[in-house]
């Protein structure tokens, strides 16, 4: 089985969930689309939720791929975490981990024509907060933090009763 | 989903309707490959329709810069069309914008071509 999911009531008080995967590519669209449903929970309108599932998609390429080397022995561990005033989703792998200061501005002129170097980035431009912790013999987890803002329709996505607890925070 | 590609010839220029998700792994290898396929057979004038394009990731952004080049090192030209506004936008957001030649009408883009050869 490729994938675990720690099923969550999210309709209710519950705002977390939690999945491990396989490090096979096929499991990215699986971590979109759960990202998907947890946005839309959390009451984030049509285009913060693409931003954020493109940040999830990218994390997921960079654990999957980067980090864990499509090492079908390692895994990706992902959870999704809705707080009162923001979503928090932490990617982990099992890699050597990275330090996302060697990575080139890709937006630099000398750069702007490379062909890779560009997913760190665009995390950092679709989130409010991208951290990355580096834990020996582990691997690496990243964490992506979302702020909810005052101008987040509470109507948009699921049932109203999904939103409760949620829809009010700042 | 994955990604699929209709390629027209409309005059000298080859059209290239993309659809689906440009993405790493069979997304970007399929668009190397009928980059190179075209630059083979000497069409070295390629107008890219992105109209259809549901999603693209950091790869697919390589892979269109990677295509670019391509077309441009053997003295043609790669343009593309129909951006959505996700795609425009990740095109802003990467300074790629102004690189690319974009077009919203196929007609106008496809007189570009016999403009500047």
């Amino acid at each position: 089985m490729g994938l675990a999911l720690t099923p969550v009531d999210m309709t209710r008080e519950a705002s977390c969930v939690e999945m491990t995967l396989e490090s096979n590519l096929k499991y990215v669209e699986v971590a979109e689309e759960v990202a998907r449903r947890v946005c839309s929970t959390a009451g984030f309108g049509e285009e913060e939720q693409q931003k954020i599932e493109m940040a999830v998609h990218e994390s997921l390429i960079n654990a999957i791929w980067h980090g864990n080397k499509n090492d079908p022995q390692k895994q990706v561990w992902l959870k999704f975490q809705i707080l009162s005033d923001r979503l928090e989703i932490r990617v982990r792998d099992q890699g050597n981990g990275f330090d996302p200061e060697d990575v080139p501005d890709p937006v630099a002129a000398p750069n702007l024509l490379k062909v890779s170097g560009r997913g760190i980035f665009l995390i950092r431009a679709y989130v409010d907060e991208f951290q990355v912790k580096n834990v020996a013999g582990s691997g690496t987890e990243v964490t992506l933090i979302k702020r909810f803002n005052r101008n987040m329709k509470s109507d948009e996505g699921g049932t109203d009763r999904e939103h409760e607890g949620f829809s009010t925070a700042s | 989903m994955s990604m699929k590609v209709l390629v027209r010839q409309v005059d000298l220029v080859t059209v290239v309707d993309v659809s689906g998700r440009i993405t790493l792994g069979e997304g970007c290898i399929q668009l190397r490959e009928l980059i190179r396929g075209q630059l083979s057979q000497g069409n070295k004038s390629v107008l890219l329709n992105l109209g259809d394009v549901t999603y693209i990731d950091s790869s697919g952004i390589g892979e269109l810069v990677s295509s670019y080049t391509a077309v441009s090192n053997q003295g043609g030209q790669l343009k593309l069309l129909n951006l959505t506004k996700k795609v425009q936008d990740l095109l802003q957001i990467t300074k790629l914008y102004t690189i690319f030649d974009v077009h919203d009408d196929e007609a106008k883009a496809i007189t570009s071509f016999k403009a500047s050869a």
